[in-house]
């Protein structure tokens, strides 16, 4: 029984010792270190995609109001999202200096640059008898905007979410450059000690996350458009 | 905007351009593992791409590609490739096969979306013709196909030119080297130097490719040829623009 259970111990110490990729061991030992590289990396991850959503819709709105600012957001936002993100993050540190703001500034221009593109595709998506409609119902502009117009883009302002989401969860790990990188400084550390696990796990968790955000958003997506409930399954 | 007036000097200096850490060899390192990491997604995702969108199989498989591709950091996959054996580990095989990697999804995902959007009348008049299943791919669907099969290599080359920036983070070359040396040397002027190098970079990659996607339209060049064109719906300037961003 004793010997057993001592068997065990070294077995399981054992992927630490033998640097193996895949080590319970690891996971169980430095949970502290692993979930608060998560939170922040969450943390990172709903900070920017919320603040380009709240960019984005007025930027939408009035790319459509005057259509001559139209053409610069689409071309503005289509340069942002070229720019590589560690070049990113480096263009703001005169502005932001080592700190957490940076990251979250940089990720919320590209989700931002991803969400007024979908916020614009859903509102030209409106049928404009549905406008006819709802203004021959007595809609004001507030009421056409919120009540038809919103609801009707939905879809397309979620598959934006959906995408700003995934994409932001893969990026905040570059944040690593100044030192908040969520996951990404768990990834960074690993591979500077060769320490295998560490790499391996923060990577994995990584894309967990992202497919976790991705459900999260379609059951979201499902609950504020139950009229579509069966068209998008 | 001393930021700005510093990272200028530092760029006007000619003694950061020579050596092997200037600018020049870094700049050439950076073009070589795209072309290189380009070339090889090319040969890889075009074949399988025409023929899964000429037989129409694999839809599912081509579209969700690029979603697992979006959700997979490119930090971490270089640092898996960094820390595993030969011939993987500190290599430029590690960095090219990473690159490779993250620019096949929408080199696939494009050209199927694009080989399946062709008119199906088309290609059951081009076969009422007489035409061979090969000689359909060939003269009517790839011809077809080009606009979304350039914009998915447009964004396969922007996706390779950010990547391989942050092959600089697991001791790659290129010019993201630049930018983590400037990190180490807490020199903020060559760390947004570099960083405008490596911006402007993705820039002209990004309008070098529309250039060559609008170039290579066999449709809109035989249309140009044949004098303004008749008054229409206005196309949407870049076809396909929803099927996959590229992630910088």
């Amino acid at each position: 029984m004793i010997v057993a259970a001592a068997h065990a111990t070294t077995l399981a110490e054992d992927c630490l010792q033998r640097n193996a990729w895949i080590c319970p061991e690891y996971v169980r030992t430095r949970w502290p270190d692993i979930s608060a590289a998560l939170s922040e990396h969450v943390l990172i991850t709903v900070v920017s995609v919320a603040l380009g959503t709240l960019i984005a819709f007025p930027m939408a709105l009035l790319a459509r109001r005057l259509p001559r600012f139209r053409g610069p957001v689409v071309g503005v936002s289509t340069a942002l999202y070229t720019i590589p993100s560690l070049a990113m993050f480096s263009l703001l540190l005169p502005f932001t200096g080592l700190a957490v703001a940076t990251v979250v500034t940089g990720l919320t221009l590209y989700s931002l640059t991803i969400l007024v593109r979908n916020f614009l595709a859903g509102f030209d998506g409106v049928p404009e008898d549905v406008r006819e409609a709802a203004r021959g119902m007595g809609y004001g502009p507030g009421r056409l905007l919120f009540g038809v117009e919103l609801p009707l883009a939905l879809p397309s302002v979620f598959a934006g979410l959906r995408v700003a989401a995934v994409s932001t969860i893969a990026l905040t790990t570059i944040g690593v450059i100044v030192g908040f990188g969520g996951l990404g400084n768990l990834i960074s550390r690993g591979l500077n000690s060769f320490f295998k696990a560490e790499v391996f796990t923060a990577s994995v968790l990584c894309v967990v996350l992202a497919v976790v955000a991705d459900l999260v958003l379609l059951g979201a997506q499902r609950v504020a458009t139950p009229w579509r409930r069966g068209a998008n399954a | 905007m001393g930021w700005f007036t510093g990272a200028i000097a530092w760029l006007l200096d000619p003694a950061n351009w020579q050596g092997p850490n200037g600018v020049a060899v870094r700049l050439v390192e950076h073009l070589g593992l795209t072309a290189a990491s380009l070339g090889l997604a090319c040969a890889i995702a075009l074949p399988v791409a025409l023929w899964l969108g000429h037989v129409g199989r694999g839809g599912a498989l081509a579209i969700n590609v690029s979603n697992v591709g979006r959700a997979v950091p490119t930090f971490a996959l270089l640092a898996i490739f960094t820390l595993g054996p030969p011939p993987l580990g500190r290599s430029t095989v590690s960095i090219v096969l990473a690159l490779t990697l993250f620019a096949i999804p929408p080199i696939i995902t494009n050209t199927y979306v694009g080989i399946r959007g062709v008119d199906r009348e088309v290609v059951e008049a081009a076969t009422g013709m007489g035409m061979s299943g090969s000689q359909v791919l060939r003269r009517v669907e790839l011809p077809l196909a080009v606009p979304l099969l350039m914009n998915g290599v447009r964004i396969a080359a922007v996706q390779i030119v950010a990547t391989a920036t942050i092959a600089a983070l697991v001791a790659g070359g290129g010019l993201g080297r630049i930018i983590t040396s400037g990190f180490t040397r807490q020199d903020q002027d060559q760390v947004v130097a570099g960083a405008l190098l490596v911006g402007l970079l993705a820039l002209v990659v990004e309008l070098a490719f529309e250039y060559l996607q609008r170039r290579l339209d066999p449709v809109r060049a035989g249309r140009d040829r044949s004098g303004p064109r008749p008054p229409g719906p206005r196309e949407p300037a870049r076809p396909g623009e929803a099927v996959a961003a590229a992630q910088p």
